[in-house]
């Protein structure tokens, strides 16, 4: 992933807006309509624009559509917003030169979050115009089959001589077009297959279409009385259809490490003898001094030269607690700056940095997890070679039997071709997949991953992260009730100009309780120890135990100090709604549970024993996570990982199967199989059934596409099939298969 | 059986119109966001000024 990541990382909007430019200007009209009459003028007026894509994870209704669309219409910069909701996105058009940023600020004011999408909007509107494509061809496919069967309907009723020649020579001249242009891809895939001296599944379908295309022209103009056009085309249809639902439930799925590396901050601040200039980060080199300003991401590696402050890292550790640094530190690319502007020196840069370490990481995660065989890929290793040699056996065995009669032998070499094909069997596992993902979907559950399903399916260990994953990682006042008023009112006035974590919860605990705060003068933040006043002439502070002098207790706390008497304010993390349901369901159907956190042994285990797990273990490094999954992997076990932070990404990728909340990074989202959008973790549970259902569907199905040849075989074979036959066969058991999905529930 | 010469021209064409209007759905985006525009029609903003 080297070579590219500095490329998708540095992939500026500009670019983008001049690709995506060619899909609006198909309908220039549309895309301005929504803002009204104004936005039209506003746009004819100011000049460039781009447009750029964000996505909204928890939109899900028609009044998030219309809230979200008049929210960024608002905005000066804003020319016109269109939601998906299918794909839970929204393409807005904005000024030229305007930031993305203040648009996702902007929605987290109306409730919604979003996400901007980078260099990966070029790679899903791919995924769109290969969907388009097959929609078109199945489109195309259904019209001829539907016209051609008519035709065969009045042949299979008795037209004969002249008439029967007259319809099959219309449809000829339907099914041959439909062909080159519908089986396209099928032909594609198999040619690529067979340059590489592969068999695929595709290789007897485009066989069986071909001779049957080409056998019927031959019979058609000898005047024959079998022609399989009305088979070719159904076969092409309910591949296509296999085929479309398979693409549409797959688009979602976009490779991990390149967002990961699209994560990255792409800007730094570098100070130089004038000042600081803004450079991209690719530019940054061993040496150079940055400044990080307070509610910034830390660029990359380095050490404090100047400064104190606070590092949130949450994400990269699973620390709930902010970390104190002062000169002299060492700061990691991917945390968070909180209190106070730092200046730093870069120590390690772009491939070197910590956060790409962790994208290698995933990068070979991955492709270990790609070696795991699909129940498809396996059914077709099975299936491709033995019905070639089928038919090639029933061509040999009736020439001999016909004493060299080519044209009866192909006849029906290419009848068992056919009737073997396998319709049911494309549409076995997309059918049941489809089925399986709207399900989910409808209870908050995306499946990104096109065997998540199955893998889901044979879990038997859940390892799950602690915070933002099992606790809601923000952390809440203890008992506010029992802190005297008054000690809470200056506390609250003290914490309400800060973005510290503790201080916005206790801020909040406070207006929930409906404390005023007290007046305070003098309001200082002293980044990395607290926040210091005056309250009618006595000191007053609000910090850590070393900073005010208080004696420190053992919990994630925060000191007041009131002229000397001190006040603890003890914090902990509230547990994510339905962990305690999905725990006790999950330890009563037996499985193995684990919590790995990178957070302290005191909160791990807390919250361990809340919950009842026995094995967990804390302080845990990215890579340990990582190893720990591939332990069990090599035990013989297979894990469910949910996690949700950058030291879980490595850790999710290596999974048999995985699932990240909607809460969690990019990162982790895009390396998770599946996401948990609804809140309630108790989902997860659903997941493993409908993921049991769903392979026990695939399998009925196999089994009954099995079952269906094994009858239909010796009847071809045998030279008793007639294309009405074939088009029987093929119907109902595609249909048969079809209505076995729906029961995956 | 003289009718046939009318009768299937007639099909093909009406076929051939149903295909043409799958075709001008799909270049007109109107398969892009089925979630939303089935939600879009609940939503009262949009009857004077259809978006999209």
């Amino acid at each position: 992933m080297a070579p590219n990541s500095a490329s998708a990382s540095s992939f500026t909007s500009a670019d983008m807006g001049i690709a995506e430019t060619p899909t609006g200007a198909a309908c220039p009209g549309c895309v301005a309509l929504p803002a009204g009459n104004s936005a039209l003028s506003k746009a004819l007026a100011e000049g460039p624009v781009r447009k750029v894509h964000l996505s909204l994870p928890s939109i899900h209704c028609a009044a998030c559509i219309s809230g979200v669309e008049n929210g960024l219409m608002q905005l000066d910069t804003v020319h016109a917003a269109r939601v998906n909701l299918t794909r839970k996105r929204a393409e807005v058009t904005i000024d030229q030169d305007a930031e993305v940023e203040p648009l996702l600020d902007h929605l987290i004011g109306y409730g919604f979050q979003a996400f901007a999408l980078d260099g990966a909007t070029l790679q899903a509107s791919d995924a769109d115009r290969a969907a388009r494509d097959l929609l078109m061809r199945l489109g195309v496919a259904g019209f001829a089959m539907m016209n051609v069967m008519l035709l065969s309907v009045a042949v299979w009723s008795g037209a004969s001589d002249a008439t029967r020649d007259l319809f099959h020579w219309i449809s000829a001249a339907i099914a041959i077009p439909t062909i080159a242009f519908s089986s396209q891809p099928f032909f594609k895939s198999a040619f690529m297959a067979l340059k590489v001296a592969r068999l695929n599944m595709d290789v007897p379908i485009s066989l069986a279409i071909l001779l049957a295309a080409g056998m019927s022209i031959y019979e058609t103009s000898a005047s024959g009385h079998h022609a399989y056009f009305d088979a070719a085309l159904s076969l092409t249809f309910f591949l296509l259809a296999g085929r479309y639902l398979d693409q549409k439930t797959r688009s979602t799925a976009r490779s991990a490490a390149a967002e990961l590396a699209a994560m990255e901050v792409p800007y730094a601040l570098r100070l130089d003898a004038e000042g600081h200039t803004r450079v991209p980060i690719g530019e940054v080199v061993v040496g150079d001094t940055l400044l990080v300003r307070a509610g910034a991401n830390i660029p990359v590696d380095g050490t404090v030269l100047k400064g104190a402050s606070e590092l949130d890292r949450a994400l990269l550790t699973g620390e709930t607690d902010p970390v104190a640094i002062t000169e002299g530190g060492t700061v990691t690319a991917g945390e968070v700056n909180l209190t106070g502007p730092l200046e730093i020196r870069a120590d390690a840069v772009g491939e070197d940095t910590v956060l790409h370490s962790l994208a290698s990481l995933v990068s070979i995660a991955e492709a270990s997890k790609s070696r795991y065989n699909s129940l498809a890929d396996r059914a077709a290793k099975i299936y491709a070679p033995v019905v070639h040699l089928l038919s090639l056996c029933a061509f040999i065995a009736w020439m001999y039997i016909s004493g060299g009669d080519v044209r009866l032998a192909l006849g029906i070499a290419t009848a068992t071709l056919i009737i073997t094909c396998p319709c049911a069997l494309g549409l076995a596992v997309p059918a049941v997949s489809t089925v399986a993902s709207g399900r989910l979907f409808r209870k908050g559950l995306l499946i990104k991953h096109e065997t998540a399903l199955e893998r889901l399916a044979e879990v038997d260990t859940v390892v799950f992260d602690k915070t933002g994953t099992l606790t809601e990682g923000r952390p809440l006042l203890d008992a506010p009730e029992a802190i005297p008023a008054t000690a809470f009112s200056v506390a609250m006035a003290l914490a309400e100009g800060s973005s510290h974590p503790l201080a916005a919860a206790i801020a909040q605990a406070g207006r929930a309780r409906g404390i005023a705060p007290a007046d305070l003068t003098d309001i200082v933040e002293k980044p990395g120890f607290g926040i210091a006043a005056n309250w009618g002439g006595k000191p007053v502070r609000l910090g850590r135990a070393t900073w005010v002098g208080a004696e420190p207790v053992p919990a994630t706390a925060s000191y007041l100090d009131i002229d000397g008497a001190i006040t603890p304010f003890t914090f902990s993390d509230r547990l994510r709604t339905g962990a305690r349901e999905l725990l006790d369901a999950l330890r009563n159907d037996g499985f193995q549970i684990q919590l790995l956190s990178g957070d302290t042994r005191p909160a791990v285990e807390a919250i361990a024993k809340e919950l009842g797990i026995a094995t967990w273990q804390a302080d845990m490094l990215p890579l340990e996570k990582a190893n720990r999954v591939n332990a069990l992997r090599d035990e013989g076990r297979r894990v469910l990982m949910v996690g949700d932070g950058l030291n879980d990404t490595a850790a999710l990728a290596g999974a048999h199967v995985s699932l990240a909340p909607a809460s969690a990074l990019d990162a982790a989202r895009v390396a998770a199989d599946m996401v948990l959008v609804s809140p309630d973790l108790s989902h997860t549970l659903d997941a493993i059934r409908i993921g049991r259902s769903a392979k026990r569907r695939i399998l009925e199905n196999f089994g009954m596409a099995a079952t269906y040849n094994m009858i239909s075989i010796p009847i071809a074979v045998m030279g008793f099939a007639s294309p009405l036959a074939a088009a029987l066969a093929m119907s109902t058991s595609s249909i048969l298969v079809s209505l076995n999905a729906l029961r995956a529930r | 059986m003289d009718v046939l010469v009318y009768l299937i021209p007639a099909s093909l064409i009406l076929g051939g119109l149903g295909l043409a209007a799958f075709f001008w759905a799909l270049k007109s985006d109107q398969f892009d966001d089925p979630a939303g525009d089935s939600r879009r029609i609940l939503s009262d903003e949009f009857d004077e000024n259809p978006k999209g």
